[in-house]
């Protein structure tokens, strides 16, 4: 089921704490997150980042993905801008405990995919209670 | 209602001035909205475009993440190009339970005017990471020609 028609989304410009000392753009990249028994996957639209210029950390439960753009260089004259390019950059807080030995991510296309396993849920023990 | 002493009603009320305070809020009204969209075209059709003009060449260059090759399709007639293709991002996965869903799927079709005529021998697209150049060389007749000047 494509038929649906794709809109333009508009680019939120990202959130970071403090500024920074160049003056560049940061965006939010747009993403999907879900998850499946095993895993938490997330999904970013990242177009023209090279799988190199992307940082991703797990710290405190809290995920980084960073993206950084190669300089553009400059193109002649501008006929027509639509939209502005930037690094990317968004921060989430995950809930599960994920094994941060195991993340894996991939990029292709622009879009990168992450997939945070899930630790084994800790099996409650019983205590049992013995009645003198 | 309120009294209103005869002495405190202007001498004499400019009937146009109603229209002109409407008209200086329209005025602040349109120039707050240049304002947002920082003098960019803005557009509602995807992709987006940005197009430059360098030398006897024009770039146009797009991001088309998750976008692949295979379902890009591009075609030049007369001075009309067009760009097409589908974005498939559906998971397999039954199972998955969505926190977030931002990205979309669906096809898109966009078909602009060039601004000036090019050569329909010289074209090259790529598609890398996510972004579409489409390098196009203009027409000889586009391209400016150089004229001697000579004294007589």
């Amino acid at each position: 089921m494509t038929e649906q028609e794709l809109k333009i989304q508009e680019k939120k410009t990202a959130n970071q704490g403090g500024e920074t000392t160049k003056n560049e753009t940061y965006f939010a990249p747009h993403v999907d997150i879900f998850e499946t028994e095993k895993d938490v996957i997330v999904i970013a639209d990242m177009p023209g980042v090279a799988s190199e210029s992307i940082d991703l950390s797990l710290e405190d439960n809290i995920l980084t993905i960073q993206g950084h753009r190669a300089p553009q260089k400059q193109m002649g004259r501008i006929l027509l801008e639509e939209y502005e390019s930037g690094h990317y950059l968004r921060r989430f807080t995950v809930a599960e405990t994920i094994d941060q030995e195991k993340i894996e991510a991939s990029l292709a296309d622009g879009v990168l995919r992450l997939r945070l396993p899930k630790v084994g849920p800790a099996q409650p023990k019983k205590i049992e209670i013995k009645i003198g | 209602m309120a009294f209103v002493r005869f002495a405190d009603r202007p001498a004499f009320r400019n009937p146009w001035a109603e229209f002109e305070r409407i008209r200086q809020g329209l005025d602040e009204l349109s120039r707050t909205y240049v304002d947002k969209g920082k003098a960019q075209n803005r557009t509602n059709v995807y992709p987006a475009l940005n197009i430059f003009e360098e030398g006897d060449r024009l770039i146009i260059t797009a991001e088309l993440p998750g976008v692949k090759i295979q379902d890009l399709e591009l075609s030049l007639e007369g001075e009309t190009l067009t760009i097409q293709g589908k974005r498939d991002n559906k998971q397999n996965d039954k199972s998955a339970s969505y926190h977030r869903r931002e990205i979309e799927s669906g096809s898109f079709r966009r078909a602009i005017t060039l601004p000036i005529k090019v050569d329909m021998e010289q074209i090259g697209a790529k598609l890398n990471n996510g972004i579409l150049v489409i390098t196009l060389a203009k027409a000889s007749a586009a391209t400016p020609r150089q004229i001697k000047v000579s004294a007589e």
